[in-house]
C-alpha cells in the first residue's frame, strides 16, 4: 500500500490525498510526505496510523521527514504508532501549547469512556460546556460505531487537534473493519458502498435490524446525529469506506439551518470511485465560535427524526385498490 | 418504587452504552416487570448521548409501551437530557405504531 502525505490535506482538499492512496500489495506500505512541509487534518494521521496497524513494522517503509513535519508526525504519535524510531537528531521538545490528542487506539467500551472523559481537558475545552459536549458526543458515536460494528481486529484509531487560526477542532477515526456496506448489509440489500453510507446516514436506519425503533442496543442514529451536528453548525463531515466517499460541504454562515433525513438532499459532494478502503473512515470540524447550543440543535433533530419516522410508516400502508 | 442513580454509574457524560444496558437488565425490567414506580434520576448527569437513552429506555417501550411510560419518571433531567428522552420516546411510540400519551419528563 502507499500514502503520499501531501503539504495540505484538510476536509476541504482532503481528495488528492485520498485519490493517491493506493492499496494495492496489503503486506506492505510504503509512506512519503511532501519534501518542505506539511499541515493535514487528524483523519489523514488516523487513516496512515490504521494502515500501519494492519502490516508488519518491518514491511513500513517510510521517507525522513523533515524536522518541522517530523516534530509534528512525532508530537502526533504517528512514528510511535508505526512502530518506527525517530532519529535522534531531530527529537525536540513538545509544543506545550499545542492543543492536540494524539493518536490512540481504543479496542473496547471503557477504553472509549476513558478516551472521551480525558480529551476534553486535553483539548482546554473544560470551560466551554457547549464545545465540550459537541465534540464528545461526536467521539463516544463514532468510537461505539467501530466497537460495535466494525469487526476491527485493530481497533479505532482516533486522534484530534486544535486549530488557531479557524479557532476549530479537526477530529478523525478510522477502522479496518468490515466498513459500511457489509455492515448494512446485514439488514438491507444496498448494492454499492455509496448506496450503504446513504443509508446509514438516515435516521432510523442501522445494520443490526430492519425493525422500526432498531435493536435495545442500537437505534440507526448516530451518525444521522454526527452529520446533524456538523450542518447546524456549517462544518465540513466526510465518510469514506469501500470505494464510497461522502461529503457534508460546508454551508455559508448565517444560512438557514434545515437537517434532512437523506444525507443526499444535503449540501454535499459524492464520489464512488476511490481506491478501496476496507473499513471506514470518518472526519470531522467543529469550528468553536459557530458551535449551537446542543438543545436548539436537539429541537431541530427532533423534528426531522420525527417527520422520517411517520413518512416512512406512511409509504408501508396499504393502498386502497380502485377499479373503473 | 425503585430509584436509579444515572450519575453513579455512568458518570457526568452517561455514554457508556454497556453500563445502559446493565442497568436496563439487572434494575430497570426488574421493577418493570413488578409494575413498581421507577426514577431514573440524572442528578449530576450534564450530558449523554441519544445512544445511551436508547439503550436506557428504548426496549422498556417496546416491550411494555404505556406501562413503561406510566411507570418510569426521570429526575432532574436538563434540557438536552430531556430533549434526548423526548426524541427516543418519541420514536420509539411512532415506530411501533402505538398511540400512546407522550412520555412525561419531571423536573
Ligand atoms: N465503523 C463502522 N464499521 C462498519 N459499519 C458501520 C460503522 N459505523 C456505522 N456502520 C454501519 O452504519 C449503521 C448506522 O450507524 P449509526 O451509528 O447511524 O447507527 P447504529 O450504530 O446502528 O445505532 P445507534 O448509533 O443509534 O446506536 C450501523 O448500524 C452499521 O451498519
Ligand atoms: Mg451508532
Amino acid at each position: 500500500m502507499k500514502a503520499y502525505i501531501p503539504n495540505s490535506a484538510f476536509l476541504g482538499n482532503i481528495n488528492h490525498f485520498l485519490r493517491n492512496f493506493d492499496p494495492a500489495s496489503p503486506g506492505k506500505l510504503q509512506i512519503t510526505a511532501n519534501e518542505k512541509w506539511m499541515a493535514v487534518h487528524p483523519v489523514v494521521l488516523a487513516m496512515i496510523a490504521a494502515l500501519g496497524s494492519t502490516v508488519e513494522t518491518r514491511q513500513i517503509e517510510c521517507m525522513r521527514f523533515v524536522s518541522k513535519s517530523k516534530n509534528y508526525i512525532i508530537r502526533m504519535g504517528l512514528l510511535d504508532f508505526l512502530g518506527l524510531d525517530p532519529a535522534e537528531d531531530t527529537v525536540r521538545e513538545h509544543d506545550p501549547a499545542g492543543r492536540f490528542i494524539p493518536l490512540k487506539r481504543i479496542r473496547n467500551s471503557d477504553e472509549a469512556t476513558q478516551f472521551i472523559t480525558d480529551m476534553i481537558p486535553l483539548l482546554h475545552l473544560q470551560d466551554k460546556p457547549a464545545q465540550a459536549q459537541t465534540l464528545s458526543y461526536i467521539a463516544s458515536e463514532l468510537l461505539r460505531n467501530v466497537i460495535e460494528h466494525a469487526q476491527a481486529e485493530h481497533g479505532a484509531i482516533i486522534c484530534a487537534q486544535y486549530y488557531k487560526k479557524s479557532n476549530s477542532i479537526g477530529i478523525g477515526i478510522a477502522d479496518t473493519g468490515i466498513g459500511i456496506k457489509k455492515a448494512i448489509n446485514q439488514s438491507y440489500p444496498a448494492l454499492t458502498d455509496m448506496e450503504a453510507i446513504r443509508l446509514a446516514l438516515q435516521p432510523g436506519i442501522t445494520g443490526t435490524t430492519k425493525r422500526e425503533g432498531g435493536t435495545p442496543e442500537n437505534a440507526g442514529a448516530g451518525l444521522f446525529f454526527t452529520k446533524s451536528i456538523a450542518s447546524v453548525n456549517k462544518d465540513f463531515f466526510i465518510i469514506y469506506s469501500g470505494k464510497g466517499f461522502y461529503k457534508l460541504l460546508r454551508k455559508p454562515t448565517g444560512s438557514r439551518t434545515v437537517l434532512f433525513a437523506d444525507p443526499f438532499q444535503d449540501k454535499h459532494s459524492k464520489d464512488e470511485t476511490y481506491p478501496y478502503w476496507k473499513g471506514t473512515v470518518v472526519g470531522v470540524d467543529i469550528a468553536l465560535d459557530r458551535t449551537r447550543e446542543f438543545s436548539k440543535l436537539l429541537e431541530l433533530i427532533r423534528e426531522t427524526y420525527g417527520k422520517e419516522i411517520r413518512d416512512r410508516r406512511r409509504a408501508r400502508y396499504k393502498k386502497p385498490r380502485f377499479t373503473s | 418504587m425503585r430509584r436509579i442513580n444515572i450519575f453513579e454509574k455512568a458518570g457526568s457524560f452517561a455514554e457508556n452504552k454497556d453500563i445502559a444496558r446493565d442497568i436496563r437488565r439487572a434494575e430497570l425490567f426488574p421493577a418493570l416487570a413488578q409494575n413498581q414506580k421507577i426514577i431514573l434520576n440524572f442528578d449530576g448527569v450534564d450530558a449523554t448521548t441519544q445512544s445511551f437513552i436508547h439503550a436506557l429506555i428504548s426496549d422498556a417501550i417496546r416491550q411494555y409501551g404505556d406501562k413503561a411510560l406510566e411507570n418510569i419518571t426521570y429526575h432532574r433531567c436538563n434540557d438536552t437530557i430531556k430533549q434526548l428522552v423526548r426524541i427516543v420516546v418519541d420514536y420509539m411510540q411512532e415506530g411501533i405504531g402505538e398511540n400512546s400519551p407522550k412520555g412525561g419528563v419531571a423536573s
